[in-house]
């Protein structure tokens, strides 16, 4: 598609103002603050960044946290998104748009509300509070609480992703599957997961830079405590707060970097997602044009 | 494998796709299934394949009810419209599906495929992804993987729909060829009556989720069974007459209709097929003087009509003819060396007789 757009070349000074206002609010909002950070991180040399990191415990903390609670946040988002994108793709079922609506819920609501939220459920004084006290087990202020809240506000990544997908490929090829003699797994593993394989792996990586970058809803569950439920964005803040803004610039480049990573692995696999479209529309297409209409065999 | 459908029924919400189909297909049978889209005929491919679960009914093969059994326990080919191959696999894999799921041994799997691939004359492109092929390839490639499975049972979605013209005329002839050395009980899906006379033993012509008629290619066409065979069949002069004492009326012209003998006039269709009319030049001189202006008088009767157009298409030419009376059209179809022979102009006047007349009562359980 984007070969077909007309291309047009600067020619009067409207041109030229509307481009250069264009370049000025990208390079502005996005291009310098993104540098500073690199510029101010590496501002005493390499080497006090490495100490920065490697000789704060706390900030070595909450890089490990981040990579632990992220990982098992995505892997819950990706089990439960290939199933709900299922469900939801391959079954007309009462309530599937109220469903389909519930999947964006994290989007709409704010990350603190749902913070909240949890605290109130799995709080000490929560509703599962007593329960959880008798089980001797922590959520709130502690690991599971973290990836409870990193998993609620990354929810709609994977599924949102994978519902178009199922439904632009359609059923027929896991019928095909299931016709000459495949089981569930069968058809999952072989026909279902390789035809939505980049898709998902899309989903993943939003989700992960999502959960990697993820501040208020963990804010109100971590309890912010250094070295212990600090991740790595609560750890930018904490160093700022205490003015301390080269380790904070350190680990917020630590954080950028990732962010570029991201943006690296979601142009590969978005160029991925269009040949795969393509190739689905050259298989289809052929099929559609040449398929006559059925009133062709009426009367003359 | 012979098959018995009994009394299936299925809606989709408050359509009903087909309403309650018996049907028994003999062992050995190529069968279509003929019908406008919506005719439910795609469906009862689907429910005889385990895709589709029917609301009420069962089927039978070789006697043994197999409604409840999974469509992967069905061991039944089923050849997808679009085909539907694995796009991420090459066409070897796609034909070897089949049996990598029945865990069968690799090198078992390597001489079937390599045997199917060359059944359907894909030798050598067993590497292809789906995408690098042509429609009729890749139509090959669904049948070869459908076949993979040995099933006792073929069944085809609209096999030729999506290919060209001379490729699908190519590839019915292939087909047909296939299933007589293979031996199977065959039914494909088809809105194509012409794809359905020359490929099928028997037609079955759906609509509105009912068989409307059975029978061979010959009977089907030769006997329309109802008004709706006849105007799916298409390329008929439809007219509204009347039948009355044995007989109906076209355009006030008589023909022998014994099976309504009774006096009260009624209304009915009266459908001519245009290669079963007889045209004849007026002769110049003596105009027969008839008491009924709009035929002549000779021992058949036939209808006065003035030649619109004279158009030819390959080895048929078609003459379009005006009633005197009426402003509707009727067409005659003549092998295009009579019709050169005769060299009828427009703007003449000919008579027309019919050889050959189906007419269709409304309501015909009302006759008294």
């Amino acid at each position: 598609m984007a070969n077909t757009l007309p291309t047009k070349p600067v020619r009067s000074p409207l041109d030229a103002l509307l481009v250069t206002g264009a370049v000025a609010t990208i390079g502005l909002l996005i291009v310098v603050p993104l540098a500073s950070v690199f510029a101010e991180a590496f501002s005493q040399g390499p080497q006090a960044w490495w100490e920065a990191i490697a000789h704060d415990p706390d900030t070595r903390h909450a890089i490990w946290l981040s990579l632990t609670v992220a990982p098992v946040a995505v892997a819950f988002n990706t089990i439960f998104g290939i199933a709900a994108a299922w469900l939801v793709a391959r079954f007309r079922f009462p309530g599937r748009s109220l469903l389909v609506a519930l999947f964006d819920v994290p989007f709409s609501v704010s990350p603190v509300v749902a913070g909240l939220a949890l605290v109130l459920i799995f709080g000490r004084q929560g509703l599962l509070g007593p329960t959880l006290a008798w089980l001797t087990l922590k959520v709130i202020f502690a690991w599971p609480g973290l990836v409870l809240a990193t998993t609620f506000v990354t929810l709609p990544l994977v599924v949102r992703e994978l519902i178009p997908v199922m439904e632009a490929i359609g059923p027929e090829e896991e019928l095909a599957a299931v016709s000459l003699g495949a089981n569930g797994w069968q058809v999952f593993w072989r026909v279902t997961l390789p035809n939505i394989r980049w898709a998902l792996l899309h989903g993943i990586v939003l989700a992960n830079a999502r959960a990697m970058g993820e501040f208020g809803a963990v804010y109100v569950v971590s309890g912010h405590i250094a070295g212990a439920t600090d991740t790595m964005p609560l750890r930018v803040e904490k160093l700022f707060q205490e003015y301390r803004t080269p380790a904070s610039m350190t680990v917020a480049s630590v954080l950028a970097a990732l962010a570029l990573v991201t943006l690296v692995a979601k142009v590969v696999i978005e160029r991925r997602l269009e040949a795969e479209s393509r190739d689905l529309a050259a298989v289809r297409n052929v099929a559609a044009e040449a398929d006559p209409s059925p009133s062709s065999a009426g009367i003359p | 494998m012979s098959i018995h459908i009994r009394g299936i029924s299925k809606k989709f919400g408050s359509f009903q796709a087909l309403d309650n189909v018996s049907l028994e297909v003999p062992h050995g049978t190529l069968l279509a299934l003929l019908g406008p889209s919506g005719s439910g005929k795609t469906t009862l491919l689907r429910i005889i394949a385990g895709l589709e679960a029917p609301d009420a009914g069962r089927i039978e093969e070789d006697g043994a009810d197999v409604t409840d059994r999974h469509a992967r326990h069905r061991e039944v080919g089923f050849v997808f419209q679009h085909y539907a191959l694995f796009r991420h696999m090459s066409v070897f894999e796609n034909v070897a599906f089949g049996l990598r799921v029945r865990k069968t041994p690799d090198a078992e799997v390597r001489a079937r495929v390599d045997e199917l691939l060359h059944l359907v004359r894909l030798d050598g492109l067993g590497n292809r992804k789906p995408a690098q092929l042509s429609g009729g390839q890749r139509q090959r490639v669904a049948l070869a993987r459908a076949l993979a499975i040995r099933p006792k049972i073929l069944l085809l979605d609209e096999p030729f729909g999506a290919l060209d013209a001379k490729v699908r005329v190519e590839l019915r002839q292939w087909l047909r060829r296939l299933h007589d050395e293979i031996g199977m009980t065959s039914i494909f899906v088809t809105h194509d009556q012409e794809e359905a006379f020359e490929l099928a033993d028997e037609v079955v012509v759906m609509n509105q989720g009912k068989i409307e008629q059975r029978g061979t290619p010959d009977e089907v066409f030769e006997q329309p069974a109802t008004p709706f065979v006849m105007d799916f069949l298409g390329n008929v002069n439809v007219f509204h007459g009347r039948v009355e004492n044995g007989r109906a009326f076209w355009h006030g012209v008589p023909i022998a209709y014994p099976d309504y003998p009774h006096a009260q006039a009624r209304p009915a269709r009266v459908y001519l097929r245009p290669h079963e009319l007889d045209i004849a030049r007026l002769a110049a001189t003596g105009s027969p003087a008839d008491q009924n202006p709009n035929h002549s008088a000779g021992e058949e009767p036939s209808l006065l009509a003035e030649v619109l157009r004279v158009s030819r298409s390959g080895p048929l030419t078609r003459i379009t003819c005006q009633p005197r009376d009426s402003s509707g059209e009727l067409h005659v179809d003549l092998p295009t060396a009579t019709a050169r022979d005769h060299s009828f102009q427009p703007g003449e006047t000919v008579a027309i007789t019919p050889r050959n007349v189906r007419v269709f009562l409304p309501d015909p359980e009302y006759v008294i």
